[in-house]
């Protein structure tokens, strides 16, 4: 099974790299950005019978620092891909 | 007075040495060099240090494959039994992706590396670790980092401050760090984390040896124990 974990800042937590990328499109003339945040995508392939729960346990044990960041777990149709 | 002093060194940390050069010069004892996949720390320590650096490369942040690593399990062990923890920049950043202290290190909020002197003031004189300090007193100590903006949400942080456990902070603000938080204590007063690094200032030629006293005090308050 294929599970991609989406890792984001949390609201309200400062993200210097979005708002240096913000600058950077804003410089390249893109117009209407009104905010840039950066997150992570971490692609897992996992036994099929890995419950939610252990999924859980992964994103707030290691793959995502809950302190300031938030997760979506998002488990990928085989099938799906182009 | 001596000590069993140890410094733990993951692959990418780079301050390992430096720190145990100053344990060793408060001391005359060698620091015991502890390599991360170990899964026992020496027996009978009286002093942990986790130094600065890069470990695993920052990977998914900074800090957070070092805190899962075998021998994180053993200090947390050392840090509940009481044994005093000092954690340096990277090793910061170590503790509190370990949950040994409260919030995280955000990226600098200018972006850039930080690397100079910084004026730090104490604001916790009682600890183990900044004891022989004034309250109040300012002190410099250099920083290099990139991660040290230092955050957690206002209640944590309100906390910290009524109970005495932000242990220094930037005179000037320095990396953005919320409430110009620079070090912060556990709980119990026996785990330290600190941006700044005063392995660093140890010695006339570092340009200064205010950070010399630091780990004079965490020595003489083995002493008393």
């Amino acid at each position: 099974m294929k599970v991609r974990v989406h890792v984001s800042l949390k609201p309200g937590v400062l993200d210097p790299q979005g708002r240096a990328v913000h600058h950077a499109l804003e410089g390249l003339g893109f117009a209407g950005v009104s905010d840039v945040r950066v997150g992570r995508t971490i692609e897992l392939d996992v036994a099929d019978h890995t419950t939610d729960g252990q999924l859980e346990e992964m994103c707030r044990k290691l793959l995502a620092n809950t302190v300031i960041e938030s997760y979506r777990i998002e488990k990928v149709r085989e099938g799906a891909e182009a | 007075m001596s000590w069993r002093a140890a410094v733990i060194t993951f692959p990418g940390s780079n301050c390992d040495r430096d720190m145990a050069v100053a344990l060793e010069t408060v001391s005359g004892a060698p620091a015991i060099r502890v390599w991360h996949g170990d899964a026992e720390l020496p027996d009978r320590l009286d002093f942990i240090a986790l130094p600065g650096g890069f470990s695993y490369g920052d990977y998914l942040r900074s800090g957070a494959m070092a805190a899962v690593s075998p021998i994180m399990r053993a200090v947390a062990a050392a840090a509940e039994r009481g044994v005093p923890v000092l954690g340096v920049c990277n090793g910061f950043q170590v503790l509190t992706e370990a949950r040994l202290l409260p919030g995280a290190l955000l990226r600098n909020a200018g972006q850039n590396f930080i690397c100079k002197d910084v004026r730090l003031r104490v604001e916790n004189s009682q600890s183990l670790f900044t004891a022989g300090y004034d309250a109040g007193e300012e002190i410099t100590i250099p920083v290099a980092h990139h991660d040290g903006n230092y955050f957690a949400d206002a209640e944590t942080l309100d906390r910290l401050e009524g109970e005495g456990r932000v242990a220094f902070r930037y005179v000037t603000g320095c990396n953005g760090s919320q409430r110009d938080i620079a070090g912060v204590l556990n709980q119990a007063g026996n785990v330290m984390g600190m941006m700044p690094h005063p392995e660093r200032a140890i010695d006339p030629a570092h340009g200064g040896t205010d950070g010399l006293r630091l780990f004079e005090n965490a020595l003489n308050a083995l002493a008393r124990i």
